[in-house]
């Protein structure tokens, strides 16, 4: 492959939405209310919309008569490169809400600054997915201060979730190879300098939900080199069933 | 969230045209209900406005009453301007 750096950057955006994508995709049908549900499932939707051109493009790139959907969904576990935070179960409605909130901010920082990219096709990407991306991080945000300064229990579940997810916050702003060479080549997004701004709100809002913002230094990293937690095949065996089990099956 | 109270809808769908009643939903509060309702009633790209009301704060009509507030008006046929003729250019009358 001639772009082999332009493909896995291309990828490293497109898992991240790939995989939150399904995990709120679980949701369909299973939402603390109806009206949550299709929120989420919503989201959902966004995001995989987001993923098809990223996997559009890839697929360009390649030019090896791999499809969209051949990149969705044939590639093992090692191969996927989105952050671990991500691939976190829906515990319960605070971790759900938790680990899109974490994402979201970051998410939207990105778009921003992708939307600078000189790779027209990435910054027409970051242009359409920003507006809806904008939305998530409302709604989400909107959710961390309701639960965190609600009743004692749904508070308890929020610092709960918060705590235990900050561990995958800091793999954000890791460059990988991939990265550092797009940012040299001015069609990527230097990562290490959205960190402090996100640190910065992420705080505003946990301080405004009345949560206590973790002091844990420890983090942990590898998703975006397809080193993953022990969550991210269970939810591939479920994304890919249908293509393991029936291959070419269409609709 | 068996205790938030019902909201009803009342989604514009063009520029021009009147807020129409659309369903109910519930929410905590005006914020979410206005989320909720972008959500529930727009994700079709329906809308261009949305209002949402309390459905608590609406006075609603008996329909024990139906007969002595609506039937008067039946047979009064000249009360019903349906004997002009509307210029082309007017719409949504």
């Amino acid at each position: 492959m001639k772009n082999q750096n332009l493909y896995n950057y291309i990828l490293g955006i497109a898992d991240n939405s790939l995989i939150l994508g399904q995990r709120m995709g679980e949701l369909c049908g299973h939402g603390p209310s109806l009206e949550t549900d299709i929120a989420c499932t919503n989201i959902s939707l966004d995001l995989f919309g987001q993923v098809r051109s990223y996997f559009q493009y890839a697929a360009k790139i390649a030019g090896d008569g791999r499809t969209e959907d051949d990149i969705a969904m044939l590639r093992k576990e090692r191969d996927y490169k989105n952050v671990l935070l991500v691939e976190q179960p829906n515990t319960n409605f605070a971790y759900t809400l938790g680990r899109q909130f974490l994402f979201d901010v970051y998410h939207l920082a990105f778009l921003k600054e992708l939307q600078k990219s000189t790779d027209l096709t990435l910054s027409a990407i970051a242009n359409k997915c920003v507006k809806e991306v904008s939305y998530h991080e409302r709604f989400s945000s909107d959710w961390i201060k309701r639960l965190g300064d609600g009743t004692a229990e749904s508070k308890a579940k929020m610092q709960d979730a918060i705590n235990d997810l900050w561990t995958y916050t800091d793999e954000l702003f890791h460059q990988t190879e991939a990265d550092k060479a797009m940012v040299e080549e001015g069609f990527g997004v230097d990562v290490t300098r959205l960190k402090e701004a996100y640190y910065t709100e992420i705080n505003q809002v946990l301080e405004e939900a009345t949560l206590t913002i973790p002091e844990s230094k420890y983090f942990q990293k590898g998703g975006k080199e397809g080193i993953h937690t022990e969550h991210l095949g269970y939810l591939l065996a479920e994304l890919q069933y249908m293509q393991r089990a029936y291959p070419n099956m269409e609709w | 969230m068996k205790n938030w109270p019902l909201w009803e809808v009342f989604v514009r769908s063009k520029n021009g045209l009147e807020h129409r009643h659309c369903g109910s939903l519930h929410a905590a509060d005006e914020d979410m209900a206005l989320e909720n309702a972008r959500d529930v009633y727009t994700r079709r790209s329906e809308g261009v406005s949305i209002w949402v009301v309390k459905s608590s704060n609406i006075t609603a009509s008996n329909p024990d009453n139906n007969g002595e507030l609506f039937e008067p008006a039946h047979d009064k046929v000249y009360r019903h301007p349906t004997f002009y003729e509307l210029p082309d250019e007017v719409k949504h009358m």
